[in-house]
């Protein structure tokens, strides 16, 4: 059974985020970028499943930039088979994503789509519902907890308030939520062996997918500051305020 | 006359203070992979336990396994389950590693450099298929005798003797300052033959007349334990002869590497002390205002930048040398000498931007200061690299009267 794993170069989780002096997106230049943590973890899930004698190929794949190679060698140092780019300078926006994986996925075949739950960049959150509609495919979102049986696939899902236990039928989309696992660093002998495993090279036009963007950006501002807050005389006092300033009671 | 390269010549980029000469930009995508992996590993699972090993003195055994999983030990050795790379990338994991503590990058350098290093390029086919890949995994633990109590920048005044005996040599005398010395399952050990060469020898735990007790008191390098060797008429096999090593050359050989290691790691732990030191003076609000906005803060901050730039370009280029194989010694004692004594001043600096608290182990900057004092001691002292330097320099060798 083949994996295929769809990973995104984002802004590195450490880096304080500063706003374009224009207000058309964030400061990209000299700031560290690194792959997508839900993505990490769903790489980690599909090597272990590999590991496990269950999934006998994992292909990770990204659109992005050529500096998404970096992303993509990461992930097969970690343990994935070979890795596509599809090369693009565009504007990623979940829908393309999800026109470029169904793209792929007619052409690998895989049985599972296993992604991260969002991009910790633009956090849409979108995607991997996305690609399972393109597909007609069943989608177990937010999964925790992920186990393989000959057709179907049993998903434990994160939801408000507990946990949801579905079967899906393969083949099917899956997405990852942070308690699915902890990965793996890449050892220094992976790292190296990363080098030669294949790599491919592709561009959106080449799968016939359009990936010009339909949204517009209007405008990036920063979050208002936070303001101090008061100190109250007294619990009427206090009431007062929830009633009249802040509105909540 | 001055020739401009074109319009682009007068273009100028943006400054990042803890990259302040783009080392990212200089290093391929594997090294910033190898970098980025070191750090993640050290940040997470080596930072967590280091207040306490340093407090308590205590070594834990199973880090050794951990760097060996991630292929840490012995990295730049091709083959016997090591990974092959550059001198770059070993370099910057000892950086990474040394970020945390100086204790744990010394037992990673003298398994990698001082044991492993040894046996790959001195050691028959036999002995490498028998040792690297156990010491690979960290499954054994090596150390490196060759420092004496009588003999320390001048090794060739060692008086451990292998005495030629039936099969092999019977081998006498004590090493000081051995680090790992008390866990180790291999220990390579320097000796003096019959004719007076100095010759390797790998010693395994439990031979007969071998221990390895503990120096207990230090002030430095707390997590990572350290012994002496004592050999009381130790028979040692003639197959755990190094065959390809005679002379000085052979423990110098090892010594280089793990110098060159050194002075990337030195830079590991002043980054560390400055980074902590800027954000505590940015925290820190005395008189109605952060202590960094003051100036002398602010020269102790711009000097320990400085230093650390250029220690870390210095240190790059002479392992871009060394991969090239065009790396010359002294280059080597250059920036350990260098790298050592600026990351001793700028632990100390930061110590003291600390305040009271510098003093306190949660703070990590006293420890730190504590173990670059030995580090700016060990493998060459800061004096006897200038002896060497001097001497390329001047002709003249100074070492002895």
């Amino acid at each position: 059974m083949k994996i295929l794993v769809p990973v995104k170069r984002v802004v590195d989780y450490n880096v304080k985020i500063r706003v374009k002096a224009d207000g058309t997106g964030v400061e990209t230049a000299s700031v560290k970028f690194s792959m997508n943590p839900f993505d990490e973890i769903a790489v980690e899930e599909a090597v272990r499943l590999k590991e496990a004698g269950k999934a006998t190929e994992v292909v990770v794949v990204s659109l992005g930039p050529s500096a998404a190679q970096e992303t993509l060698r990461t992930a097969l140092a970690m343990g994935a088979d070979r890795a596509i780019l599809v090369q693009t300078d565009a504007e990623v926006q979940p829908l393309a994503v999800a026109k470029v994986l169904k793209a792929l996925v007619d052409k690998e075949q895989p049985r599972i789509a296993l992604l991260g739950k969002q991009a910790i960049d633009d956090d849409c959150n979108q995607t991997g519902q996305m690609l399972a509609a393109l597909l007609g495919w069943p989608q177990g979102t937010f999964a925790s907890k992920v186990a393989v049986g000959d057709d179907a696939l049993t998903v434990t899902r994160e939801i408000d308030g507990g946990l949801e236990t579905i079967e899906l039928t393969l083949p099917a989309v899956v997405t990852a939520d942070l308690r699915l696992n902890e990965p793996r660093y890449a050892s220094l002998p992976n790292i190296m062996k990363a080098k030669k495993k294949p790599f491919e090279t592709l561009t959106p036009g080449s799968l016939g997918v359009d990936v010009t963007p339909r949204l517009t950006t209007l405008k990036v501002v920063e979050p208002p500051r936070r303001k101090a807050g008061v100190k109250v005389a007294d619990v009427a006092a206090l009431v007062d305020k929830l009633k009249n300033d802040a509105r909540v009671i | 006359m001055v020739t401009k390269t074109g319009p682009s010549s007068a273009k100028l980029g943006s400054f990042a203070w803890d990259d302040p000469l783009l080392l990212d930009d200089q290093l391929t995508e594997d090294e910033r992979m190898i970098r980025d992996a070191a750090r993640a590993y050290c940040q997470d699972h080596l930072l967590p336990r280091v207040v306490e090993a340093n407090r308590y003195e205590v070594f834990h055994r199973e880090i050794m396994n951990e760097m060996g999983e991630l292929g840490f030990l012995g990295s730049t050795i091709e083959g016997y389950g090591c990974a092959g790379v550059n001198y770059v990338s070993y370099g910057l994991v000892a950086r990474e590693v040394e970020r945390v503590d100086s204790g744990y990058r010394s037992a990673m350098s003298v398994q990698s450099s001082l044991v492993m290093h040894p046996i790959h390029a001195y050691g028959s086919e036999a002995q490498r298929e028998k040792y690297l890949p156990k010491l690979a995994t960290g499954e054994w633990v090596g150390c490196f005798g060759l420092t004496e109590p009588d003999a320390g920048s001048d090794p060739a005044g060692m008086k451990t003797r292998a005495r030629s005996a039936d099969g092999g040599y019977i081998l006498t005398g004590s090493k000081m300052w051995i680090t790992n010395a008390p866990i180790s399952d291999v220990f390579v050990v320097w000796a003096k033959n019959d004719a007076g060469r100095i010759n390797g020898f790998v010693l395994e735990k439990g031979m007969k007349g071998l221990s390895a007790p503990k120096i207990e008191g230090k002030f430095s390098l707390r997590a990572s334990i350290t012994g002496e060797i004592v050999m009381d008429e130790v028979f040692v096999p003639e197959e755990n002869r190094l065959p390809n090593a005679d002379g000085l050359s052979g423990p110098f050989g090892c010594l280089n590497r793990a110098r060159y290691g050194i002075a990337w790691g030195a830079m590991g732990a002043a980054e560390f002390c400055f980074h902590q030191a800027r954000q505590y003076q940015l925290d820190r609000k005395q008189f109605g205002r952060p202590l960094a906005a003051n100036q002398i803060p602010q020269l102790k901050l711009a000097n320990m930048e400085t230093e650390i730039a250029l220690g870390l370009q210095a240190a790059l280029r002479v392992g871009r040398l060394m991969d090239e194989g065009r790396a010359a010694p002294e280059m080597i004692s250059l920036i350990k000498r260098n790298n050592c004594g600026k990351a001793l001043d700028i632990a100390r600096v930061a110590r003291d931007m600390h305040g009271g608290n510098g003093i306190a182990d949660e703070f990590h900057v006293i420890r730190h200061a504590m173990n670059l004092e030995a580090v700016n001691t060990y493998e060459g002292t800061h004096d006897v690299h200038a002896l060497i330097l001097g001497r390329a320099i001047t002709g003249l060798q100074a070492f002895a009267p």
